[in-house]
């Protein structure tokens, strides 16, 4: 492969609170920094309406996809020695890792289930279309692009290189536990990563861990099981999301119904159409978003108004355990006969995760379980080895919410109506 | 608030019976892909289409009592069977609606392998690319599974084939 783009005369660092430095050697990932659709990123919060339940949740994908790099880069560095590396993939693995997330909107989580966008279709698209990205990466080759995008959409026919940026152990989970933990201000996340990346070792199959770093792997597992209650589900985040979506639901189905808004509709009106351009959604940041849910605190529509009140002036919904589907049925009867509209103030949602998965001979699960490499060169799953693992292996763990509006419920004049629904929420 | 559940009830329904996981995972994925209304998000991992929420999904049906899930061991593995149980007949008959020409499209796919289902969502995730290119797409992502050359002829013109009946 012709390297058109070479070595920095000078070595460029960015000061990161999570990694402390931020290395950068080559040409190539310079100037991917420098392109408008990864500088977009810095627009972008990483954990979107979580800074609304945590305060100090404000970092950006920009700063995360920095680390993914930063930590891919030590990985690589760590692999150069080993006969199992092949030191030509470097900066395709370098690229990939610092792109990962680039087609991330704003607000990613509701914009895809409203509009049915995928961040992934449009990394592809920032990747192989007509973008800065795509012209600095093809100063590496005709065919690059290509593999930067196959190694993030996970289709890449290696599967080492894809494994160190998507499996169950990968440098974009290592560094948005560390740098989610750090900004929210949890003592959750952390995990002994120099031990990790000490003794990752690559094989054709992916990476596998050196058995003496086995308790650093369940630290991490850990971190990350305490990571997905203690932050990433958090019910009041999960409010803010539901409401977020419900204002995207109501402005695209006025826009449908032909509503005149009284703010013109640039930034949306190809999502509402469904046929939205990659120039539109390059365009498209926090700052715009929430542009718009100001001005649509004044409309006149008082759905509209009263869910970007509610956003912007964080007066959440409140919650509880889901309820069953006949009594959802019932609550909507009462939220209509109350004149709330159910379709915008009754809403489930649901989480889950499972925090670590094994392989199942003859059961094809969708995750590569982490392997263990054992002194005399055997290979085992890590959940055979260490009884912690083994104890949350293959458990999911799910959590059901209802999410409605107390002050709404609470002024409804009759007492009788009222009183139905309250007995319900609170059954 | 629930409509989205109804629809996997009714897909469950209308095939009678569903075995194994992964098959029902694809038989949605098909079903999304021939634009039936079905919302849940899927990415591409190590073996194919999968939706984490449409596997949260089935758990609360099961949970809420309108999906009979059965594990059962075969030749060494679990194996899992899915059918709608008498409340969520009952269920259907009171919220449910029909989702037109669902019907055909779902019980024909329940007579296909599951290995096969899977190379069917393989390709109907690589669309996009021509021919030639997802079968090398298919050769490389699903190297372990060699399928064979005629496997994924009969896979394009299944796809041709469900395509016609929903049109």
């Amino acid at each position: 492969m012709a390297k058109l783009l070479g070595k920095l005369h000078e070595e460029k660092v960015f000061k990161d609170p999570v990694h402390r430095y931020i290395h950068v050697r080559d040409e190539l990932i310079w100037r991917l920094i420098g392109t408008r659709e990864f500088q977009r990123l810095r627009r972008i919060r990483q954990l979107g309406t979580t800074y609304l339940t945590f305060h100090g949740a404000e970092h950006s994908r920009f700063s995360h996809s920095l680390g993914v790099y930063e930590i891919t880069r030590r990985i690589i560095d760590i692999f150069q020695e080993k006969k199992t590396w092949d030191p030509e993939k470097r900066l395709l693995v370098l690229s990939a890792a610092l792109l990962h997330d680039v087609g991330h909107g704003p607000f990613s989580h509701s914009f895809e289930k409203v509009f049915g966008v995928d961040h992934e279709e449009f990394s592809r698209d920032i990747i192989l279309g007509d973008t800065e990205v795509h012209r600095v990466l093809l100063q590496m080759g005709e065919d690059f692009p290509v593999q930067v995008a196959e190694v993030i959409a996970k289709t890449h026919r290696d599967k080492l290189i894809v494994s160190l940026i998507s499996s169950q152990i990968d440098a974009d989970r290592m560094d948005y536990l560390l740098r989610d933990a750090y900004f929210t201000g949890v003592s959750y996340g952390n995990f002994d990563i120099e031990r990790i990346l000490r003794v990752m070792r690559p094989t054709e199959e992916g990476v596998v861990i050196k058995s003496s770093g086995m308790h650093a792997v369940e630290d991490y597992i850990m971190s990350r099981y305490q990571m997905y209650w203690q932050v990433y589900f958090h019910p009041v985040t999960r409010s803010a999301e539901v409401i977020l979506s419900k204002i995207l639901h109501r402005a695209k189905e006025l826009y449908e119904t032909g509503y005149t808004f009284k703010r013109e509709l640039s930034h949306f009106k190809t999502l509402f159409d469904g046929n939205v351009s990659l120039h539109d959604y390059i365009s498209l940041d926090e700052g715009v978003i929430h542009y718009y849910f100001q001005g649509w605190m004044e409309e006149e529509d008082s759905i509209l108004s009263d869910l970007c009140h509610r956003f912007i002036d964080r007066k959440l919904f409140k919650y509880t355990e889901m309820v069953s589907f006949t009594d959802g049925h019932l609550l909507s009867s009462y939220f209509t006969e109350a004149g709330i509209n159910p379709k915008y103030y009754l809403v489930v949602d649901s989480s889950s995760d499972l925090p670590y998965d094994f392989y199942r001979p003859g059961e094809k699960e969708e995750r590569l379980p982490i392997n263990l490499l054992k002194p005399n060169g055997d290979i085992r799953e890590l959940s055979r080895e260490s009884d912690v693992v083994e104890a949350i292996s293959g458990k999911r763990r799910t959590d059901h919410k209802l999410y409605y509006p107390l002050d709404l419920i609470e002024a409804i004049e009759d007492k009788t109506l009222k009183s139905k629904i309250k007995e319900i929420l609170n059954r | 608030m629930f409509e989205d559940h109804l629809k996997v009830v009714t897909l469950i329904q209308e095939a009678g019976e569903v075995v194994g996981r992964k098959k029902l995972q694809k038989m949605v994925y098909i079903a999304k892909k021939l634009n039936f209304p079905f919302q849940e998000k899927y990415q591409f991992h190590f073996y194919g289409p999968y939706s984490e929420e449409l596997t949260l999904k089935i758990e609360e049906l099961c949970n809420m009592g309108y999906i009979h899930e059965v594990k059962e061991k075969v030749s060494g593995y679990s194996q899992y069977r899915y059918a709608v149980n008498e409340e969520g007949q009952q269920l259907l008959s009171t919220y449910g609606a029909e989702i037109e020409k669902l019907g055909s499209c779902v019980r024909s796919m329940n007579e296909q392998s599951s290995r096969f289902l899977e190379l069917v969502s393989t390709v109907m995730y690589f669309e996009k690319l021509d021919k030639d290119e997802i079968k090398e797409k298919v050769q490389t992502v699903k190297a372990k599974q060699k399928y064979t050359e005629e496997e994924m002829d009969e896979a394009f013109n299944y796809i041709d084939s469900l395509k016609g009946q929903v049109q």
